[in-house]
């Protein structure tokens, strides 16, 4: 298979950690709340996974059944994260961002402790085949794309489809767009605000245990995977909220993240030791030029929820 | 209409009103109380993760005992603790000033680290070529003007076409991180990428090594709470901050101020990257500065971004994160404990916040019992 | 004939801190009418019908749906209830549309369809008499339009009690008509009405009962037919007062601002300040009448220097001749500049030219006040910013309509609030707090201003108390021009009228005021000459004191008619 294939295909299986990522972070948003803390979900949602896999690992359970129960894993340990999230800036209204921040600083901590516990041999080298069913055995790129992997396009595209399609949807912008119109008529906020970061951190965490059991399948991934949490949150405003666009954001990002290995196979490039870093750069340098680029074009359906960071309460007079 | 008969028997268990005035000494309980609660978790957390505690070789007691260990058993243990605060607490003062301006800046970790490359850069260059009194002097410069760049760029787009700041300034942090990473590649043939301590461009010190680095901090937190409080450019941040078109209307230029505090945050940001570069490491790396930028974040905040109060609040981090690593080491647990510590008592400080700017009213048989704090 | 009651309120208390919004009011609404609750700003109306709505919960009291004691916790319940109520600020999605907004909340079986709700709207809107768009997005909408939407809302929901929270304020006599003829139709459709406002004659021609609030309790509940305006308005103010505000003539009237042809243009690009053009004079109350939103807001702040002009200008004429001349707000080039031109004139009448004179003898005369102006100076103030506008000695002063988001910091103390204005005057890079607090002692002490100390910041003081501070910043900053925008909304009878005693007192020291009132009441009362305003435009300039409320009345509305005319023709 040529080179340029392999280089798209790898790019997708890598974009599929940031469309976790920012598919969850999007839902959250679009309820009115930033949670920066979506690093540390993703995480503990990485943690979680691979704490249930070591778990069930002597059982002898069927693949299926292992597959479900790690998702099951990774998705219940971010939703507890985003519980602790919602319950302080719903219930408490406390500042977004920095709580935010301490759910990142506890949550990037506590899942370092937690994978320094387990032993890779057993919750790696099992599963990672299972996980990447149904490409397993093959032997060229393609073999990158698992289970998780089209789990993670399902999900962008229904998050679409629920946002903008559907009547709860329609109820979870209007929440984040103006919060005293939802509340007036009848719409359950804090239920909705609840819901939205809960089920945005389920889906968030997955990215993390995608990133850890499947993309990078190694010893070492957990070690690099919170800055990709800050890279899911940057996404979400080049998606402009529009889970599906995060489809093509992530592959954008997955392409310029991995083209620092594939360069050096083109000929005419010249790639040394020193150009590597200068590489690596580009998905923010990329990041920062989109930011820019909105901010210019200002559209009003392309700004974020009206109401996002702030926390609503009802008699505010 | 089943559910309406249901109404009439369940007036709300209580409801949320927002208090107008609590005495500040009560507000401070409710604080301490956090805390106190926060530490009780910890413990939990920590009895679950440690087998030194399930087994029963260590008790919860060593376990508290650990923070007061962490930072003050012996000389060099308070030396350590009064650095690390100062350090703190200088990233926490530079970003106070667009904080209080409601400039949500996450870049100070880059920013600080700019100022750190900018330091070591000018020695690297430099170093045994000119004085060592003016070679300082340089890399002040250095530092100061990287890390200005760093802060300012974001607070252009910002000014001009309102950009997020908030995202803008978190990616800048990566984009620095791998120009230091650029940079070591090419300053370190060998291809290790570790440039060792260098041997010029080390701050004078006198008593005791770390003095001069405090005695700093101290001095910036007495000049930034003048500035924030007593100057004209401070009068303008909170104005700012508070209103735009206030500021408009008072014929204040809010462009102006806003790339100004930036610059005046990324300055700062510059003085804790000297600080760093100059007076402690000599040598940059892509940690030099830690993570502190995103904790001073907190910091700034805990303290209500006042920068005498914040003395305290960079403190409480430092101990909690001195107190945890000693953990780390008495307890056999492996990992980023110290954060796991912070992030609890953070959560536990944040909640408090509501306690002390709501109160909960309960019902009872259509009269309001008041109750004040949890 | 015997009418059902459909909701009745008890013993209804509702505090905010110290401050009791309302005390055991009671009130009873009928099936198939329309009830107006009547009384001033801040007497509690809104705070009442809100708990209906489920925004606020009664501290005490019960509320009884067709007799049955009913518990309204949040909104929803109110829906349950079949109550619906229209806020003063519509409370819609701007990004959603028409459609999107009426359904929003709706808890239905089966699939979501936009098309049948469209469907469905346009069959509601046709029962009733209106016109809507059910896929028009709510940001491109007119104010009128909103409201229709909310309307819709609520009747697509089935409400049978509909609360309306001052529906007239923004709209024009001809969409106030309208609204009342589908009110009138609900009515007839066996709904129950409620309508919160302040306007007598509203109250007079649409209601069949009236119940009285006033400082949060009720007064009364009487049948309009039974009533009459005066009898109303005793018992919504307590005695009854016939607007006595003092008013003097304008003692020798000169010209001190002058509009021409001003042009602005909002953020979107579309005009909002057409063609205008008035003179200020000194003495003078000018008041600007107009509906809410036609461009009173943009005309004002294009003057302060904070709206950009898009073509015409800004005279200033600062009273200057025959007065000395200072270094306050003018450098030794400028004075020199100025002297070169022959602008200035000695105690003796000479021309003072300053020819051959070195620097520190020319700060000597300047600073002894011996040179004085020949003529008044006249400055364009168009394209300038409001701290240019102030460095160029110009005392003009701005109370603008938004207090606490505009005028003050809300979470700054008095002394703060009063640097403002004062703030470069510190020395070097520091502020002086002396004389700000010493302003602010004596703004507390002389408009009575009802607060804790000079530092409490000011969003906790009570809306009367707020403008007391702003105003009197203001006015202590000595001007020559006076803009107020709305400078007695939301305020009490008796705050109104310190306010107006206060412009007033700027009239007689000789100062040019403008004053944006909504009350056609006060402004007949208390302003020299009117200036009618119509989405930007002026439609006429009355004389205050011949003039009538019919006429100027008619005079808001006028382009929009005579535009309708065209259209028909």
């Amino acid at each position: 298979m040529n080179i340029w294939l392999n280089f798209l295909i790898d790019s997708l299986a890598f974009g599929a950690t940031f469309m976790y990522g920012s598919t969850g972070e999007i839902i959250t948003e679009k309820a009115g709340h930033l949670n920066l803390g979506i690093p540390g979900v993703m995480c503990m949602g990485g943690a979680g996974g691979c704490l249930v896999l070591n778990m069930v690992a002597q059982l002898n359970l069927p693949g299926f059944l292992v597959v479900i129960l790690g998702i099951l894993g990774s998705v219940s340990l971010a939703m507890l994260m985003g519980l602790i999230y919602s319950f302080l800036t719903v219930t408490l209204r406390a500042n977004q961002n920095v709580t935010g921040l301490a759910l990142t600083t506890f949550g990037a901590g506590l899942m370092k402790v937690i994978m320094s516990k387990l032993d890779a041999a057993v919750y790696l080298v099992g599963p990672k085949k299972l996980y990447r069913w149904p490409f397993a055995e093959r032997t060229d790129a393609l073999q990158c794309l698992g289970v998780l992997f089209f789990l993670a396009v399902i999900i962008a595209l229904y998050a679409s489809y629920f946002l903008f399609r559907t009547k709860k949807g329609l109820h979870l912008r209007s929440v984040g767009e103006s919060p005293a119109t939802a509340d007036a008529v009848g719409i359950n906020v804090s239920r909705y605000k609840y819901a939205a970061s809960c089920i945005g951190s389920g889906i968030a965490g997955l990215g993390g245990f995608y990133y850890i059991i499947d993309y990078m399948a190694s010893q070492e991934a957990y070690l690099s995977l919170e800055i990709f949490g800050w890279l899911s949150i940057a996404l979400v405003i080049f998606a402009l909220w529009r889970p599906h666009m995060t489809i093509i954001g992530s592959t954008i990002f997955g392409l310029l993240f991995s083209c620092s290995s594939y360069i050096a196979n083109i000929s005419w490039i010249d790639v040394t030791m020193a150009t590597k870093p200068l590489l690596k750069m580009l998905p923010y340098v990329f990041t920062i030029a989109v930011l820019i680029f909105t901010s210019i074009r200002n559209k009003r359906e392309n700004h974020p929820p009206a109401s996002l960071g702030m926390s609503y309460f009802r008699e505010e007079r | 209409m089943s559910e309406r008969k249901n109404n009439t028997n369940h007036e709300p268990l209580f409801h949320l009103a927002k208090r107008s005035v609590i005495p500040q000494w009560r507000a401070w309980l409710i604080r301490v109380a956090a805390i106190v609660l926060g530490l009780a978790v910890c413990g939990i957390v920590a009895y679950i993760l440690s087998d030194k505690l399930q087994e029963g070789k260590k008790t919860l007691a060593d376990f508290y005992y650990c923070f007061i260990k962490g930072s003050f058993t012996t000389n060099r243990k308070i030396w350590k603790f009064l650095k690390n605060m100062a350090i703190l607490q200088c990233i926490s003062l530079a970003v106070t000033p667009a904080f209080r301006m409601r400039f949500w800046n996450t870049g100070a970790e880059g920013q600080t680290l700019m100022g750190v490359w900018g330091a070591i850069a000018v020695a690297f260059y430099l170093g045994g070529e000119i004085p060592e009194a003016l070679l300082l002097v340089l890399m002040f410069v250095g530092a100061l003007l990287c890390s200005a760049v760093w802060a300012v760029i974001p607070a252009i787009f910002k000014a001009k076409w309102n950009t997020n700041e908030t995202l803008f300034t978190l990616m800048m942090n990566y984009v620095a991180i791998h120009i230091v990473e650029y940079f070591l590649v090419v300053w370190v043939p060998s291809g290790s990428s570790s440039l060792g301590k260098l041997k010029y461009g080390k701050l004078p010190s006198f008593g005791h090594d770390y003095l001069v680095i405090i005695l700093i901090v101290l001095l910036l937190t007495l000049l930034l709470y003048v500035y924030l409080k007593h100057s004209k450019q401070g009068y303008e941040i909170s104005v700012v901050g508070e209103s735009v078109r206030t500021a408009q209307y008072s014929g204040m230029n809010v462009k102006k101020v806003i790339i100004r505090t930036m610059v005046v945050s990324g300055l700062l940001c510059g003085l804790a990257g000297y600080l760093i570069g100059a007076g402690l490491d000599q040598t940059v790396t892509t940690e030099s500065v830690g993570g502190q930028g995103f904790t001073a974040i907190m910091v700034s905040w805990l303290a209500n971004f006042n920068p005498i109060v914040m003395l305290l609040t960079s403190g409480l981090i430092t101990l909690l994160d001195q107190g945890a690593a000693q953990i780390t080491q008495d307890f056999g647990v492996r990992g980023a404990f110290p954060d796991v510590i912070i992030g609890i008592i953070l959560f536990f400080i944040i909640g408090s916040e509501f306690f002390i700017n709501y109160q909960v009213i309960f019902r009872k048989g259509g009269h309001a019992a008041k109750e004040g704090a949890k | 004939m015997e009418k059902k009651i459909a909701l009745s309120m008890r013993g209804i208390t509702k505090r905010f801190g110290s401050v009791v919004a309302n005390h055991h009011v009671d009130l009873d609404v009928y099936q198939g009418e329309i009830l107006s609750v009547l009384g001033e700003n801040g007497c509690g109306k809104t705070t009442l019908m809100n708990m209906l709505a489920g925004i606020y919960y009664p501290d005490e009291g019960k509320i009884y749906k067709e007799g049955e004691e009913v518990v309204i916790r949040s909104p929803k319940d109110a829906f349950d209830l079949k109550i619906g109520m229209i806020h003063q600020h519509f409370k819609l999605v701007d990004l959603f549309t028409a459609a999107e907004n009426i359904v929003l909340g709706i808890r239905e079986e089966g699939k979501y369809n936009l098309k049948s709700v469209n469907d469905r709207v346009s069959q509601i809107a046709a029962k009733y008499g209106f016109h809507i768009d059910p896929q028009k997005k709510i940001y491109d909408m007119s104010v009128s339009e909103k409201q229709t939407v909310e309307i819709i809302k609520m009747l697509y929901r089935g409400a049978d009690i509909l609360i309306l929270d001052e529906p007239t304020a923004v709209l024009t006599p001809q969409e106030i008509d309208k609204l009342f003829e589908v009110l009138r139709a609900m009515k007839a459709d066996g709904k129950s009405i409620i309508i919160i406002t302040h306007k007598l004659h509203e109250v007079l021609s649409v209601s069949d009962r009236v119940a009285i609030l006033r400082k949060g309790e009720h007064i009364a509940t009487v049948n309009t037919a039974e009533t009459n305006e005066s009898a109303l308005t005793e018992m919504m103010v307590g005695k009854k007062v016939s607007l006595n505000i003092d008013r003097t003539d304008p003692v020798d009237p000169s010209p001190r601002l002058q509009i021409k042809n001003l042009n602005c243009l909002n953020a979107e690009g579309l005009p909002v300040v057409k063609d205008v053009s008035f003179t200020v004079n000194s003495g003078e109350i000018l008041g600007i009448a107009g509906i809410a939103g036609s461009g009173q807001r943009e005309l004002l702040e294009a003057i302060a220097g904070m709206q950009p002009i898009d073509s015409g200008e800004i005279i200033f004429i600062n009273p200057k001749k025959g007065r000395p001349v200072t270094f306050y707000h003018k450098s030794l080039k400028r004075v020199k500049q100025l002297a070169a031109e022959g602008a200035f004139h000695g105690w003796n009448g000479k021309p003072v030219t300053f020819e051959g004179a070195n620097n520190s003898v020319i700060r000597y005369l300047v600073g002894s006040g011996e040179v004085l102006f020949n003529e008044d100076e006249i400055i364009d103030l168009r394209g300038r910013t409001p701290l240019e506008i102030r460095e160029l000695g110009i005392r003009l002063s701005f109370v603008p309509e938004d207090r606490l988001g505009m005028g003050l910091v809300g979470s700054m103390g008095i002394t703060d609030n009063m640097m403002l204005r004062s703030y470069r005057k510190g020395h070097a890079g520091f502020v002086d707090r002396r004389q700000p607090r010493k302003l602010a002692e004596e703004i507390i002490r002389e408009l009575e201003v009802n607060t804790p100390g000079v530092n409490t910041p000011v969003r906790r003081l009570s809306g009367g108390n707020v403008q007391k501070v702003l105003l009197g910043r203001e006015i202590a900053f000595a001007p020559k021009v006076l803009m107020a925008a709305y400078p007695v909304r939301g305020l009490d009878i008796n705050s109104s009228y310190t306010i107006y005693n206060l412009l007033n007192k700027q009239k007689q020291n000789g100062v040019a005021v403008i004053f944006v009132g909504e009350d056609l009441d006060v402004l007949l009362a208390l302003c020299d000459r009117i200036l009618v305003i119509n989405s930007g435009a002026i439609t006429g300039v009355v004389d205050a004191r011949s003039t009538t409320k019919e006429e100027v009345g008619l005079l808001m509305t006028k382009t929009d008619t005579a535009e309708r005319k065209e259209a028909a023709q």
